[in-house]
This record gives C-alpha cells, structure tokens and sequence, in this order.
C-alpha cells in the first residue's frame, strides 16, 4: 500500500488492528503487575491493586472491539457525523464533575472541622491523598472530558467531515477514562509522585501518552481530511492544547521506575531543575488545558448561542500567536524568591505581566462577539452562562500578572490567596464555560428543541454565582490576612504571631468558603437533573437548523473576512 | 504576515509545526541553562545522599501527600529567615527525586525542622495532632506507629538514584539494607561504618519502640535531618562563589 492511501485509510475508517495490539500488549503487563514475584516492594504500595483494574479493563476492551469487529470491519458510515461518543463524553463530564465538586467540598470540611472529618482508621481520606483526587478529577477528568467531547463535536462540525480514525475515537474515549481511574485510585492508596497536576506515577503517564497520542492523530486526521477550506479558529486552540499538552507531559514525567513491574520511579531532575521543570509543566497545565482548550469552547459556542459572527478576526489570530508564545515563559513566578536563579524568576515574572494583554484579546473577543445580541443576555441563561465565564477569565488572567510581580507575590505566595485565584479561574471561567458548553450540546445531540427547563437553568447560574463570590472573597480575606501576619512584628522587634494563630484565624473563611462550595456544587448537581430530564424528554421531529449530516453550508455565522474563503 | 497566516490556516501539518515552534522557545530559553550554570549545580559542604531509612521516610512522605501543606523552602525574607532559619540553598535539594519545594503552607514550612523537635513530639503530634496542637487542622497519622516498614527492596530505590546520578557508592547499595537497622541502633556493630556512609545522621530508636521497625521511624528519621546537612555557622553567603 502507497503512503497515500495508508492515509486516506487512516483518514476514512481507521484501522483497529493496532488497539487490539496495544490492548494485548496492556493485557500483559498487568498479568505481571498483578501477581509480583519475589520480595515486595518497599514502604511503597506495590501494583497488585492497579494490575488488577488494568487487567478487567483491558479485557473488557479487548471483548468489545472483538465484539463490534466479528462481522468483518466495523461499518462506518461516512455520510453521518460520529455523535454518539461525543454523548458518552457529556455524560462522563457531568458524572466526573461531581464526583471532583463533591470531593473539594469534603476536604474543604477538613480543613475546617478536622475533628469530624478525619478518621484514624481511613488514612486514604486524610487531605494529602484526597487534595490530589480532587484537582485530578476536576481538571483532567471534568475539564479533559468536556475538551474532548467538545472538540470532537467542533472539529467534525466546522470541518464537514466526519471523525478521522474510524473506531480510535472510542479507543481515546475510553482509554482517558481508564487514566482517571488509575489515577484516582493511585492517590488513594499512595501511588504518586508528588509532582502536582502530574502526580500518576510512571506507568500510568506511558498509558496517557499512548491515549493521547491517538487522539491527536483523531484530531489532525479529521483537519486533514476537512471539507472547508479555512481552519476554523476553535480549531487552532484545540490543536496548540492538544500538541503542547503532549510536550508538557513526556517531559516532566521523564523518570526511572525500581522495576518493570513496580509502582515507585525516581524523577530524572532533581531540586532546581526539577521545580523548574514541573512548574514550567503546572503553569502550561493552566495555559494550554484550561486556557487555550477552553476557549476554543468559547470560540464556537458563543456565536454559535448568540447566533453572531466572531467580532474581529484579525484580533483571534494576533491573540492565539501571542498567547501560545508567552504562556508558556510564565511558569517561574511559581518560584519567586527561591533557590532558583534570579534571572529565570525575573523573565517569568515579565513574561506573566505581558501575558495580561493577549489574555485580555481573548475576553474582549468573546465579549463583543455579543455585539448586536446583548438583549439575549436577558432571555437566555444559557448565553449568560458563556458570558459570566468569558468575565471570569478575564478577572483571573489580570490578577493573575497581578500575583505575578515578586513583591506582591512574597505576600500572596504559600497563602489561600492563591487557592482563591485558581478557583475564580476554574469554577467560573472553566466551570461557566462548560456548563455553556453542556446546555448547548445535550439538546443538539439528543435531537431535542430545547432543554428540560430554562429556568433551572437560572437556579444552577445564580446557585453557582453566589457559590464563587463566597469562595473567592473567602479565600482573599483569609490569603491576605495569613500572608500579613507571617510578617507581623511587635515593638520590639519579635515576630508577632506563631504560625498556629495564622491557622485559627482562618476559621471562619474556612467555613465560607465550604458553604460556597458546597452551593456550586448543588448548581452542578442542577444541571445533572436538568440534563437527564432533557435527555429523557421528547424528540424532535425534524433536524436541527444549520446541523443536517455534513451540513453543505457553513455551519457558523460568518463575518467578512472568513467568508472569502469559505465561499471559493 | 497575513500571508503566511493565510497558508497556515489552510494547512493542517504547516499549523501543527507553527504551534510546536512558537511553544518551544519558553522553555529551551528557561530549563536548559540550569543545567550548565554554576549557581543551580554549585556544591555545598556537608550534602550527602538521604540514608537507606530517610530514603524510605521520603518515600512516605511523598505517598502521603505531604507537600499538599507543606513547603520545603525558606525565602530570603527577614521573617522567614526569623521563623524557620536559614534560607534554602538550591544545593539543598539536589538529591531530592522529585523536589519537595511545595506551594502551599497550610502546615508551616519544613527545610529546617530537624532537630528542633524531640522524636516523642514528633510521634505524638504525628498520632493525633490535635493532642499536642489543639487548633491544628493536620490528618491524623497513627497508623504509622503501627505499621511495619517494608523495606526489603531498598536496594532497589539506591540502584534506581544511582543510575540517576546520585553519588551512592556501591558500598552503600550492598549496605542498604542494613543500613536501615543500623541507623535505628546506637549500639549496632557497624555503627562506625554507617556513620562514616552517611556523616551527620543522627542514630537512634526514633519511634521509642524498639521491637518494631515501623514507618513512624523512617518518617521521623527524616523529619530530624531535614535542613540540617550544611553547617550554615561555617557557609558565608558573601563569598565569592556563593554570590548569584
């Protein structure tokens, strides 16, 4: 076979030989991992456990794939977008939301009333092993689900084509799934490598690159394949997350394991470089997954809702240049003041404060798409929902620069300010964003004309609102109060607090910021009811305006610009 | 430019290798030079690899989340330096597979806590942290006194450093294993020999149980050497290699 027609193969249907070899291959190693010969391993947690799990997991895919191919290669309909792993995806995304919601309320608790919510005979729901499980969970397996979904829906949409690959869009599916499980297990059993946002240890990295390696190969496959001329913005963003997500992980994850069949690894940097390294991984984490993946969710499903152009092209190609190029220097400010070198903390310090602008294009892009459909902000929570994320954003990215500077990070930095910042990001730009994301595409997908109920719709955004508000204030009050009295000095000259009056003070943020977790996590728990009753609701007769199979005309809005070269 | 954007957005491989480009140049600009300069890989006097048992009180540490709450790095700032010593060297860690630097001080910092709390403390508050801080939030740990540490394999993680460029002699790798006893007996046979393996650490029962080598032991092992390697009485920041 030509080069040439591999990849038209490749391209059309995929072929599904190689998961049942990567499947075979996994079936193996998790034989051993299992069933360890010899001593065991050290204070260490062995494999035992996740060779187990790996083991069903890889059985039950094995009978699968077996199961759609016994009747020869697995039909597939070219003429007909891949929608229903796209379902799979919104459901797996609302589950593993509230799973990683409920999670953060429970060591919020712990914080804030250790005497209940600790127990001497469970030390796997002691904060250290839950914190990991509750940031795991809520950006890669919330946040990594509705990217995919998302971007599978997008990508299919603004290309004219179906998915490329054939059945590897389930295999990327599934396979992140059995990542998450992995992962969450690990840290609770003590499986980590304490990098944070990279804490699965080295096997399970292998298997994450394997998953995501396939699903840039599903992504670039179907942009290769695409019936438009033009690239679709959306489809930049997604690209650059995907592609540098990748780079990101196979670097800081490089270490060496004890043994072929052993959970511990020992990174290959240490100290300096190893900081260096993880925080320039951990600050891109943020840059490139919950920035530039999601606002390729804002990029097609704002106009897309408001039914209005992108405001201005020009502005979406200046930022998305700028933005991939600075982020990824701002990883330093994370070490303001520490053993590493000056000048590294000063570049990332001056490439953070640059970073405010590109930020910004985005949020003012997003904003004025609205231009000419303000009004729907009014009718249409859903529209608001999108709206109150893009204004999130653009809050975290200017306090964001704002921590940056050193000084104003010798204060904020070690204290819950920091944790209220993450969380203004997360719970209302990322968090907004999807919700968006999810009202639009329960109804598109399940061919439905409009979603179970408005106006619980209005309950989740105005519960969740309120939620964040608490948070964020909470943990400003508490940051700024703990930051100042590290440095408190009596008259004459003594530190004036010990560190345990630092931790007292923050009793009362604590239980704030619980209760305003706790109501963003009932909102969530809202749209779960909302979507499950949208889903089980009546159908609709006739397709969807503009979303026919394969639709034959541009399926945005389109201003000017773009239209030139979709038209040829 | 608008050109070549033109081309870019309607070539799929032409937008990959853009966005690989333009991502690369951060980090080979930042992560590179640390591993050439001479005050992120300076030598200080008194560094020496953990001992098999603070190895394994590592391993612990890791496993159990620790750095969640607790930073291992004092800043130069005055009360920093007032509340906790010292403040970290970047030679300090150049052993330490992952870092351990942290980001959060829910608990307070660690670099220097060896030595300032007595092995009973340790045990105490590590049990029921309330008992001895009645404010603390900390997770109780008594399962730690109870259990048994596994360190069989300990030759094992010591190979795996070395490979990694950790300094471990051979010597120490045949040793490991009873270099785990050793350390937890003042009156061990080859006491002289651990010492001189591994200069400063600090030989004793750390968990007052003598009949059981537990993970309190190895934890406590490495709570008490934490931050105490490099004699700060004899390092003067001022001299000229010192200065960055």
């Amino acid at each position: 076979m030509s080069a040439r027609s591999v990849r038209a193969k490749w391209v059309e249907d995929g072929s599904s030989l190689p998961i049942f070899i990567i499947l075979i291959a996994g079936l193996l190693w998790a034989l051993f991992a299992a069933h360890p010969t010899g001593v065991p391993a050290g204070s260490y947690p062995t494999l035992e456990m996740h060779g187990y799990i790996m083991m069903g997991a890889f059985l039950v895919g094995i009978i699968m794939l077996v199961g759609v191919c016994s009747n020869g290669t697995p039909k597939i309909n070219l003429a007909e977008y891949e929608d229903k792993v796209i379902k799979y995806g919104v459901l797996a995304t609302t589950f593993w939301g509230i799973v990683g919601m409920l999670v953060g309320v429970i060591i919020a608790c712990q914080l804030t009333w250790p005497r209940i919510f600790y127990f001497d005979s469970m030390p796997w729901l002691n904060f250290g092993r839950m914190r990991p499980l509750h940031t795991s969970a809520v950006i890669f397996a919330f946040g990594g689900n509705a990217l995919i979904a998302t971007s599978f829906y997008v990508v299919q949409r603004t290309c004219r084509t179906r998915l490329a690959g054939g059945l590897w869009a389930w295999f990327v599916f599934w396979g992140y799934q059995l990542f998450i499980v992995l992962a969450a297990t690990g840290y609770l059993t003590g499986i980590t490598q304490s990098k944070e946002y990279a804490e699965p240890e080295w096997y399970v990295d292998i298997w994450l690159t394997i998953v995501w390696v396939a699903y840039l190969m599903v992504f670039m496959g179907t942009l290769y394949k695409r019936k438009e001329p033009h690239i679709y913005v959306a489809n930049w963003f997604y690209l650059a997350f995907i592609v540098t997500v990748a780079i990101l992980h196979i670097v800081n994850n490089l270490s060496l394991p004890t043994g072929m069949f052993e959970a511990k690894s020992y990174s290959l940097f240490s100290g300096v470089q190893d900081a260096m390294t993880q925080w320039w991984y951990g600050h891109n984490a943020v840059g490139f997954f919950l920035t530039a993946g999601f606002l390729a969710i804002m990029y097609y499903f704002i106009p897309k809702r408001a039914d209005r152009p992108i405001w201005s092209y020009k502005l979406s190609i200046v930022h998305f240049w700028a933005v991939i190029f600075i982020y990824i220097w701002a990883g330093p400010h994370h070490l303001h003041f520490t053993a590493l070198p000056q000048w590294t903390q000063t570049l990332g310090m001056v490439f953070s404060i640059m970073l405010w602008m590109p930020s910004w294009g985005g949020m003012i892009n997003g904003l004025m798409t609205l231009q000419g459909a303000w009004d729907k902000l009014r009718t249409d929570p859903v529209l608001r929902m999108l709206v109150v994320s893009v204004a999130f954003y653009g809050m975290a990215t200017f306090e964001g620069p704002l921590m940056s500077i050193r000084y104003v990070n010798a204060l904020s930095h070690y204290t819950e300010w920091t944790i209220g910042h993450v969380h203004s990001g997360a719970l209302g730009w990322n968090g907004f964003v999807t919700f968006g994301a999810l009202y639009c595409l329960v109804p598109w997908l399940w061919k439905k004309k409009e979603l179970y109920s408005l106006k619980l719709v209005e309950w989740h955004f105005w519960l969740a609102t309120i939620g964040i508000v608490f948070y964020i204030t909470a943990m400003w009050v508490a940051g700024i109060m703990e930051g100042l009295m590290w440095r408190a000095y009596t008259d004459l000259g003594f530190l004036e607090y010990a560190f345990i009056e630092t931790v007292s003070a923050k009793h009362i943020s604590y239980i704030v910021r619980a209760l305003g977790g706790t109501l963003f996590l009932l909102g969530t728990f809202v749209m779960a009811f909302n979507i499950f009753m949208t889903i089980k609701g009546r159908g609709l007769a006739e397709p969807i305006d503009g979303d026919e199979p394969l639709a034959k005309r541009p399926v945005l809005p389109v201003s000017e610009p773009q239209l030139g070269g979709a038209a040829q | 430019m608008m050109k070549l954007h033109k081309y870019l957005e309607k070539n799929s491989f032409g937008l990959l290798l853009g966005i690989i480009a333009v991502v690369s140049v951060g980090g080979l600009v930042e992560i590179t030079p640390l591993f050439y300069i001479d005050n992120t890989i300076e030598e200080v006097e008194g560094m020496r690899p953990y001992s098999p048992l603070e190895l394994e009180g590592r391993n612990i540490y890791v496993r159990e989340g620790c750095y969640t709450c607790h930073s291992q790095m004092v800043r130069p700032l005055r009360d920093e330096v007032e509340r906790y010593g010292h403040y970290s060297l970047a030679a300090e860690s150049m052993y330490d597979r992952p870092f351990q630097w942290g980001s959060k001080r829910t608990g307070p910092d660690l670099a220097r806590v060896g030595g300032k709390y007595s092995d009973e403390w340790h045990k105490l508050h590590m049990e029921d942290p309330r008992a001895v801080v009645p404010e603390s939030i900390m997770p109780p740990y008594r399962f730690l006194s109870k259990r048994e540490l596994n360190y069989q394999r300990i030759e094992a993680d010591l190979k795996a450093n070395q490979k990694l460029g950790v300094p471990y002699t051979d010597e120490m790798v045949a040793k490991a294993f009873e270099d785990i006893t050793n350390q937890l007996d003042e009156d061990a046979d080859d006491y002289d020999g651990f010492v001189a393996r591994y200069p400063k650490a600090v030989v004793r029962d750390f968990d007052g149980n003598p009949g059981l080598v537990s993970e309190m032991d190895a934890l406590i092992a490495y709570m008490q050497m934490l931050g105490t390697l490099v004699d700060f009485d004899a390092y003067e920041a001022k001299k000229d290699e010192n200065l960055r």
